[in-house]
């Protein structure tokens, strides 16, 4: 796996100042005492997966197998009802709205995120004037408190007031109600996702490609390749095990957003922007009335949905790196 | 860095287009912010503030400067909580050889797999019984669980690039395992250490997930719920949500500036794996 993390590892950030842990190679010191000094000082972060992890994860499995009230919640003496939660979600009629929600938010996401922050990667790979800078502030976005773009895009993207609908009418194009139409509003929030995500996407690739040697460039160059032929005989299949993770990464990341679609939809309307962590979010805090088993229930989906595409990831890189 | 750049004009012309457009709800968030509230509801919108108003920046000072305050205070309190528990924990996986640390580097990789809205209700569960609702030092330990197994994975694979002659070195010396701890490893780590504290505070100022289910009735509520109210109570006034979307926006705008090296480095170090 070194490989990888050293070929990602290295940001080439845009201060030109390299992050060290990445150019230097793992070494292996040998071991300077004890075992048990070692536990020492890992005592705390092993009390802190024990107390922060593992008792929270608990307690949503725990909440997931009963059957909780707001009373028997605040009294503690919730009936065991088992997996008789799992199969109301299962059934319950927002279930397939929330997947495909899902499946659209999650793959669109990651789909053009991606694309697009290749895209750029491969642009500012090329050295011109400013580009440090350039690649410098299209961060911001990624810095932003997530309220805060969901917001700002909640306003752009208002039915009677908003730039969007503005610019559309200015090119002729009808209105659209961006955030409270049906079919519109789950492409709405996707889309001001796809926004906040390209910079990490940018990020990522665009160190994978610093790795990526130069004279590999000449050479095929040199044999009359174009830039579209080099990009898909050289940048794209070297870039793969990044490409991976930052997919991997793009994907788990995606899949538990909820702030963004809560304040800018509230997965409305009805569910036609509900997915599956913002579905568990409305059950347990979103209305007044509390329902916190078949919130942890869905809860528990993602954690499985989560682990299973990161075994997956791993699989595939186990292979690759075999090959 | 590819050397066949003869056009290099263009392509700074280009990037300034792409930066724009990519920029552009910023922009648009301030100049909302500007204008007047009759003008809010112009049809088409107007491009430029022409007529400033600074009424949204007076209402986010007369009203949110307590929650700006308690940001400020949970977001510092995660660093040091991250630090603490993350650092030693990286030397004693990278330079201690802790055994079983393939499994814990496993635990932390999963542990960044789990949706906080799932964390949240654990958490929930957990504080009502101990009565740690509402308050900043339970939301402080709830948001320190997103940057925590960052920081280690982080903090680890820089610590174990350190090279050994120095470790070495400081041993021959007689320096015990605490003292390479302190007087070596963490100062050459401070760059890694920087990385780690600016993405714990970034990422516990912008938390809204456990704020909103934590903190939502304290006295002290952090910014993200402060604008998050706002918007539930004034949807006509606009100008003074984007005006505190622009104040909460400060931190990040200031960091970016300062330590931008350091936020290339974290984004990137997202990926490091072990």
């Amino acid at each position: 796996m070194s490989t990888t993390a050293s070929q990602v590892g290295n940001p080439g950030s845009a201060g030109g100042t390299r992050h060290r842990a990445s150019s230097l190679p793992p070494t292996r010191p040998p071991r300077y005492s004890g075992q048990w000094t070692a536990l020492a000082f890992a005592a705390p972060l092993l009390a802190y997966l024990a107390v922060f992890y593992a008792l929270p994860l608990y307690r949503n499995i725990d909440l997931s197998l009963h059957h909780y009230t707001v009373r028997a919640f605040v009294r503690g003496d919730a009936e065991f009802v088992g997996l008789d939660t799992y199969r109301r979600v299962l059934t319950d009629g927002t279930f397939w709205p929330a997947v495909r929600n899902t499946l659209i938010f999650v793959l669109g996401s990651l789909a053009v995120q991606y694309a697009t922050g290749l895209a750029l990667a491969v642009f500012f790979r090329g050295t011109f004037r400013l580009s440090g800078l350039l690649r410098a502030l299209f961060l911001v976005p990624w810095l932003l408190p997530l309220i805060v773009s969901a917001s700002t895009w909640a306003w752009m993207l208002n039915s009677d007031n908003g730039i969007v609908n503005a610019l559309l009418a200015a090119l002729g194009v009808d209105q659209v109600n961006w955030l409270t139409s049906p079919t519109a509003a789950i492409w709405s929030v996707t889309l001001a996702n796809i926004w906040l995500g390209i910079p990490f996407n940018l990020v990522i690739l665009y160190s994978g490609l610093q790795n990526i040697p130069a004279d590999l460039y000449e050479a095929a160059s040199l044999d009359g390749a174009g830039p579209w032929r080099s990009f898909w005989s050289i940048t794209f299949p070297l870039l793969r095990p990044v490409s991976a993770i930052t997919l991997l990464l793009g994907f788990v990341y995606t899949l538990k957003v909820v702030d963004v679609i809560w304040v800018m939809t509230t997965g409305g309307p009805a569910n036609a922007s509900t997915t599956l962590a913002v579905w568990s979010y409305r059950e347990a805090f979103g209305t007044g009335q509390p329902d916190f088993s078949p919130a942890a229930a869905v809860g528990t989906l993602l954690i499985l949905i989560a682990l299973v595409v990161g075994l997956i990831h791993l699989r595939v890189q186990h292979r690759l790196e075999e090959a | 860095m590819t050397t066949r750049t003869p056009t290099s004009a263009w392509r700074t012309v280009l990037g300034i287009v792409l930066a724009a457009v990519m920029l552009f709800p910023l922009y648009w968030m301030l100049n909302v912010s500007l204008t007047r509230t009759q003008d809010l509801r112009l049809d088409p919108p107007r491009w430029f503030p022409s007529e400033p108003t600074f009424t949204g920046y007076r209402a986010v000072l007369s009203q949110q400067l307590p929650a700006l305050g308690t940001s400020l205070l949970i977001g510092l309190g995660t660093v040091l909580l991250t630090l603490a528990v993350a650092a030693p924990a990286a030397y004693a996986l990278s330079i201690l050889r802790l055994r079983g640390r393939g499994t814990v580097n496993f635990v932390l990789l999963v542990a960044q797999m789990i949706p906080a809205v799932v964390m949240a209700m654990g958490f929930y569960a957990i504080y009502v019984r101990l009565g740690l609702l509402n308050s900043v030092w339970g939301l402080v330990v709830a948001d320190s669980t997103v940057a925590v197994p960052f920081a280690v994975l982080l903090l680890s694979a820089f610590m174990s690039g350190i090279p050994k002659e120095l470790l070495q070195a400081a041993h021959v010396d007689g320096a015990g395992v605490g003292r390479v701890f302190t007087a070596i490893v963490l100062p050459v780590s401070r760059n890694s250490v920087l990385t780690v504290s600016l993405f714990a505070f970034l990422w516990s100022w912008s938390d809204f997930i456990f704020a909103s289910t934590l903190n939502r009735n304290g006295d002290l509520i952090p910014i993200t719920l402060g604008i998050y109210r706002y918007i539930g109570n004034n949807t006509t006034e606009w100008n003074s949500i984007m005006a505190t979307a622009v104040v909460a926006s400060i931190p990040a705008a200031i960091l970016l500036v300062v330590a931008q090296r350091y936020v290339a480095a974290g984004v990137t170090a997202g990926a490091v794996k072990d």
